[in-house]
């Protein structure tokens, strides 16, 4: 039984859907966040991957692509202990209080 | 300890993927499994990703192969052309060795 | 780490026109965290953002106008995809992950796809389009590339063979096209105009001098 990322020959008939989106300002930096941590080996490719496939399976599949990836982070900086979730709560807080 | 597998497989060898469902992260997709395919490229040598993913060493170091299906015995019912390929980087700690038929 | 999925059971930011979703305000803290504590600053997820967005298909296209024209190179680019792509005034940092470029010729079309998250060559054609990451295409390509590529409009005869590339390791593929009829008189650059990303990604061939011009 494939895990929900395995996903090479799921039944499936429905049709690509070849439109594009621009990215927002918020995806193009938590893409580019990735890319520094990584250049200082605070997060590699492998634990990144990982991270996305722990993510509950209807998450995964509803989540878009860069909150997948906005949750990953999340998780690999709580485990590493460079964040805390205290904190990140807090932040969030206060800028929507900034509003 | 050595840090790296051995090429185990030459260009041309049959191979065999294994089928399991490891816990944790893995990279050999399930359509794959259990599959027999032809070796046709030494991608390199690797650390394991299924060490890496969990911030462990990915020693010992893997190589990785290139390694070419027919689709049609890769799905049942395959809908193209029977020359139709698919390929698949594979670590070597996933493929076993398969005889080609007429060796000893 | 036991409470970590609560935040992911948040509703997915769809449809919302009052401001920021949950996901993007996470992203955001994150960010602002990391910057207060000194672990990276505000300039180098500016570079790096530059960086991608400065990325995009025509540099591939370049790589495959001059494989077109020059055998010696197009030799070097099958052989050492990252050296080829370096001698054309490249720089792909030394993390680039191993790049392999694979030809497409009269007798074989590849297809790339990447069926376990998204693996794309970022560094050479920028960030990968929506279609490519879509759990449709993961599905569909490996069991039916044929019906994919008539999707994008691209059927392939029966005589030519079919290979799919799945990008399940350390590996990023990119696809060589085949050099369209009728493009002898082209120079590099012209050519280099026929080249789109899906072409390099295999679910469509180049334009062809006709679409070109039209």
């Amino acid at each position: 039984m494939p895990r929900v990322h395995d996903r090479g020959g799921w039944s499936t008939n429905e049709p690509i859907d070849r439109s594009d989106h621009q990215l927002t300002d918020w995806e193009r930096r938590i893409d580019a966040l990735h890319g520094v941590l990584g250049a200082k080996g605070l997060r590699t490719t492998d634990e990144m991957r990982r991270a996305i496939e722990s993510l509950e399976p209807e998450l995964y599949e509803s989540m878009s692509y860069y909150e997948k990836w906005t949750a990953a982070l999340e998780i690999l900086l709580l485990e590493k202990g460079v964040l805390s979730k205290e904190e990140i709560n807090q932040q969030v807080a206060s800028s929507k209080g900034q509003e | 300890m050595a840090t790296d597998a051995s090429v185990k497989y030459r260009i041309n060898d049959l191979v065999k993927v294994r089928v399991a469902s490891p816990p944790g992260h893995f990279r050999t997709p399930t359509y794959i499994q259990g599959k027999t395919g032809q070796i046709v490229a030494l991608c390199g040598v690797f650390p394991n990703p299924e060490s890496l993913a969990h911030a462990g060493s990915g020693l010992p170091k893997q190589p990785l192969y290139r390694v070419e299906f027919e689709q049609s015995e890769v799905w049942a019912e395959y809908p193209g052309p029977a020359k139709d390929k698919i390929l698949v980087d594979i670590y070597q700690h996933w493929l076993e060795p398969v005889e080609a038929p007429g060796e000893p | 780490m036991s409470d970590q999925h609560d935040d992911h059971k948040l509703h997915p930011g769809i449809g919302e026109d009052s401001g920021p979703s949950e996901y993007e305000l996470r992203a955001k803290a994150m960010e602002d965290l990391l910057v207060t504590k000194g672990i990276c600053t505000r300039e180098e997820v500016q570079r790096e953002v530059d960086l991608m967005d400065a990325r995009s298909p025509s540099d591939g296209a370049k790589i495959v106008a001059r494989a077109w024209v020059d055998s010696d190179y197009k030799a070097m680019l099958l052989a050492d995809a990252h050296t080829a792509i370096n001698e054309l005034g490249f720089h792909l940092p030394d993390t680039t992950p191993q790049l392999a470029v694979v030809e497409n010729t009269d007798t074989v079309h590849h297809l790339v796809v990447c069926t376990l998250c998204s693996c794309y060559p970022r560094m050479l054609l920028g960030r990968p389009p929506d279609w490519y990451k879509s759990l449709s295409y993961r599905s569909r390509a490996v069991v039916e590339p044929r019906a994919v590529m008539r999707e994008f409009g691209l059927e392939i005869g029966e005589e030519v063979e079919v290979r799919i590339l799945d990008s399940t390791a350390d590996l990023r593929y990119l696809v060589l096209p085949k050099r369209p009829e009728g493009t002898e008189n082209m120079s590099e650059a012209e050519l280099a105009g026929l080249v789109t990303r899906d072409s390099m990604i295999g679910v469509t061939t180049p334009r062809t001098p006709e679409t070109a011009a039209a």
